[in-house]
Order: C-alpha cells, then sequence, then structure tokens
C-alpha cells in the first residue's frame, strides 16, 4: 500500500517535469509570441503542480493566482497591444554560441546536483522527521506569522517595491 | 521522490531561460524567458526548504521558522518577479511607441 502510493507520486512527478520542461522550451523555439505566452501559462501550472509534490500548498495557489491569473495575463495584454507590429518571435546570431555554452553550464551543474552528498547538511535529522514536521505543521499559519515577524522588514521593503513599480510603470505608459 | 530530481528539473528550467533571454530577439519573449528563470529559481528554493535543514535545532524538534525558510524567499521572489513584468511590459509598450519594433536589438540609441 506504501509503496503504491510512492509509485503513483511518481509517476505523477515525471509527468509534471515532462509537460513543464516540454512547454518551457516550446516557449523559447516557438515563432509566435502568442502561443509561446500560452506554453509559458502551461510551465507555470507544472511548477505549481511541483510545489503541490513538494508541501507547499500556499505557494502552490499563489503561483496559479499570481503567476497564470496576474503576469500571463499581463504578458498576453502586452502581446496583443503589440500586435500591429508583427514581428514574430525569431533568434539573434548568438543562437549556436549560446546554445553550446549554456548546454555546457547545465551538464555542469546537473553533474554537480548528482554527484553531492546532500544528507551532509541535514545533520541528525531524517528525512522522516522531515516528513511529519511537514505534516505536523500549519504551513499557511506559520508563513502567515513568520512574515510579521521574523522578516517584516523585508515585508515593508517589498510593499515599498511594488508601490514604486505600479507608479514607474504608469509614469512610463502615459501619454504626454 | 528525492531532492535532485527537483533541482535537476530546476536547473534544466532555469538553463531553458537562460539561454532564450540571450538568444530571442523579442522583448517580450525575453521578458518570459526570465519570468521562467525565476521559477527555476523558486522551485529549487522550495524543493531545498523541503528535504534539507538550515540549521539544527537543540532537541532535534523541527521548528516551522526551520522548515519553512524556503518558502519565504520564494513569496518574495514572486513578489518581485511582479513588480519586474509590471516594469518590463511598461517599457516593452514605449518601446513600440517609439521605435514601432518589439525587437531589442532595435533600441541602439546609447550605443553611440
Amino acid at each position: 500500500m506504501e509503496s503504491d502510493t510512492a509509485l503513483i507520486i511518481d509517476i505523477v512527478f515525471w509527468i509534471i517535469a515532462i509537460c513543464t520542461i516540454v512547454s518551457a522550451i516550446a516557449v523559447v523555439a516557438l515563432k509566435d509570441v502568442f502561443r509561446s505566452a500560452l506554453f509559458l501559462i502551461v510551465t507555470f501550472v507544472g511548477v505549481a503542480g511541483m510545489f503541490l509534490l513538494l508541501r507547499a500548498e500556499f505557494l502552490a495557489m499563489v503561483q496559479i493566482l499570481l503567476y497564470v491569473g496576474a503576469i500571463a495575463v499581463l504578458i498576453l495584454f502586452a502581446v496583443v497591444l503589440t500586435r500591429d507590429v508583427e514581428q514574430g518571435s525569431p533568434f539573434n546570431r548568438y543562437l549556436v554560441p549560446v546554445l553550446f555554452i549554456s548546454g555546457l553550464m547545465l551538464a555542469g551543474v546537473i553533474f554537480v546536483i548528482t554527484n553531492t552528498d546532500w544528507t551532509v547538511t541535514s545533520g541528525d535529522i531524517s528525512s522522516e522527521q522531515m516528513t511529519t514536521a511537514f505534516a505536523e505543521t500549519s504551513i499557511l499559519g506559520n508563513i502567515a506569522e513568520l512574515l510579521i515577524t521574523k522578516y517584516v522588514l523585508a515585508f515593508e521593503a517589498v510593499s515599498v517595491v511594488l508601490l514604486g513599480a505600479v507608479i514607474g510603470a504608469l509614469a512610463l505608459v502615459r501619454r504626454r | 521522490m528525492e531532492l535532485q530530481q527537483f533541482l535537476i528539473i530546476g536547473a534544466i528550467l532555469f538553463f531553458i531561460g537562460l539561454f532564450g533571454s540571450f538568444t530571442k530577439r523579442n522583448a517580450i519573449v525575453v521578458l518570459m524567458c526570465i519570468e521562467l528563470m525565476f521559477n527555476a529559481v523558486n522551485l529549487t528554493a522550495v524543493a531545498m526548504s523541503r528535504y534539507l535543514v538550515p540549521y539544527s535545532t537543540d532537541n532535534g524538534a523541527l521548528i516551522a521558522e526551520t522548515i519553512l525558510t524556503g518558502q519565504i524567499f520564494s513569496i518574495f521572489i514572486i513578489t518581485i518577479a511582479a513588480a519586474e513584468i509590471a516594469v518590463g511590459l511598461a517599457i516593452v509598450i514605449v518601446l513600440v511607441r517609439n521605435y514601432k519594433s518589439v525587437f531589442i536589438s532595435d533600441a541602439k540609441e546609447l550605443k553611440h
């Protein structure tokens, strides 16, 4: 019974992973900007599914609300507003060298990830203890509490940044 | 499921975004690729906070503060990403209005 659940979770993980990666490649590879934006939404939903598998339900909801609901719609608006220009989405002349260098860096990063002993930072805490800690903790309540106690300075700074971004965006697009 | 799987997915997403933001000429697609990179970093931070403990506690008991660090980081990254995309798309709109083009290579006023 235990292993059945683990197998199902593994299958779900690989389905989500393949959907996410393929649609991320489609965002870069497609020539039509509108279709790239639609595939970007698929990628965002896939990452939200990954958050659900990682016991971050609040972040998954924030991801759906903010990325799919706000940022993707904003990008689609920008695509539609620039429709009359109609230039598509071609590559520049650095396609081959950048593909080579980023592929090399990706290979290096994957090599480091697979060859690092990640248990070394856990100290004396086992993965079962982590799982029970996540099951027993009220994640949403604790995030809310941490945001207004330990991280209150960053919280206020981010509010000011958001206000500045809104005013800046309005000032930029205003016709004079 | 293990930490490495999530880290590898995050790395692949990040480098797809990096590749796209260096090679695409359309400014909107470049912004989309930057969003891909933000998502990859969020995924990595949340995966780290799910599987690793930033520091050991006194009696071996895990408190919420230690296991939620990555999720708090992700919330701040998402907020900054929202601010970035708002300003970025405003810049794209101004670019189209002034140059009649969405290609970033056409904005070369500062290139003497």
